[in-house]
């Protein structure tokens, strides 16, 4: 290419010509050649099915983790009706973690989506292109000498395989991106089956201690929001932000613990 | 000549911007071989900027070669880094 002496562009050119001229000379069996362009778009509507079950799999994902946390808030009541405080502050934990989870699954769904939409504009390209294809062999095989026949047919033929180069290029693109998604879907899914949820950070691998110090404080705060409000929720204790505020064990209303002797006064 | 961003389109892009898009090319390279994330980002950009404004994209019926080969946009610095040491997008 006369002025293009840049490489980062014509890196992925030189590869893709090297695979096409792997395979068969598309002049040489015109109808075979047309055979393997409708084969390939089957595999590219296949490619999209793929990523379709993906995401039908993080969906399901989505909505059990959805369940779950309403029951860790479900349990998380209850245990501060029982002034279970200790378990409550772990349900919750677990409900933080599970949210930001959920955020995490939402855009991978979203981003899914788009690459989903993208592959099928791609295989209604790659389909007009085909059915172009047919018709310029054709006309060509028609219309021209054998000797440059081939040569136009070649031509088209390179131009139809580059765009199926390219279509595969964006499906096995989408399949990695899909796969790591559902490896880490998949092994959440074995995390809560072993109950490994019980160390929250187990997920988050490679944070060092700050990072897991400063995540602490930020969902320990979350919890102490959430404790207040499901205290206020239930009647107990005061305003949620006094009990978020003084460290002061709940005002039970019902059999509150007595302090060990009646006496009004107490030492300041 | 015929620009293609790779996962994205083919374009029809005027000759005479050839020498700024392969300005912006060379920046690519050289930020990746210079293990300047921030400036390949920058550089990366652009180049599919140029292309995408000063292009036109060519019609589904066309069934041209493309004379020049973009990596996709989504692609990461590691991946940059790729193409020049491994296989890189398409495996040998």
């Amino acid at each position: 290419m006369p002025g293009m002496s840049g490489r980062f562009s014509t890196v992925i050119k030189a590869k893709i010509n090297r695979m096409l001229d792997k395979a068969e000379d598309p002049a040489e069996t015109l109808e075979y050649s047309y055979q393997k362009q409708m084969e390939l778009l089957q595999n590219v509507k296949k490619g999209i099915a793929d990523v379709v079950t993906s995401k039908k799999r993080l969906q399901l994902q989505q909505q059990k983790l959805e369940q779950q946390v309403v029951k860790l808030d479900t349990q998380a009541r209850q245990a501060l009706a029982q002034n279970r405080e200790d378990l409550a502050r772990v349900a919750l934990e677990r409900k933080q973690f599970a949210q930001t989870e959920l955020q995490g699954l939402d855009s991978q769904v979203q981003e899914l989506e788009s690459q989903q939409q993208q592959l099928v504009d791609k295989e209604a390209k790659l389909r007009s292109k085909i059915d172009q294809f047919r018709t310029k062999k054709e006309v060509i095989k028609a219309q021209y000498s054998a000797a440059e026949a081939s040569v136009r047919i070649s031509e088209a033929a390179s131009g139809v395989g580059e765009e199926m180069a390219d279509v595969g290029m964006a499906m096995q693109r989408a399949v990695d991106k899909t796969e790591n998604m559902r490896a880490r879907a998949n092994a959440m899914d074995e995390l809560e089956a072993s109950g490994a949820f019980d160390d929250q950070l187990s997920l988050t691998a490679g944070q060092d201690d700050i990072d897991r110090q400063l995540h602490e404080l930020s969902s320990a705060s979350a919890v102490d929001d959430d404790l207040a409000r499901l205290r206020a929720e239930l009647g107990q204790g005061p305003a949620p932000q006094q009990a978020l505020g003084s460290g002061d064990p709940a005002q039970t209303p019902a059999p509150a613990p007595a302090p060990p002797t009646p006496s009004e006064e107490r030492p300041a | 000549m015929i620009v293609r961003i790779a996962t994205e389109g083919q374009y029809d892009f005027p000759d005479d911007d050839a020498d700024r898009l392969n300005e912006l090319d060379n920046d690519v390279v050289a930020a990746v071989e210079a293990g300047d994330e921030e400036a390949f980002l920058t550089a990366f950009a652009s180049l599919l900027e140029l292309v995408r404004s000063d292009g036109k994209p060519v019609a589904d019926d066309v069934l041209e070669e493309s004379d020049v080969i973009i990596p996709p946009p989504d692609l990461t610095f590691a991946e940059a880094g790729h193409q020049f040491t491994g296989d890189g997008l398409i495996p040998d």
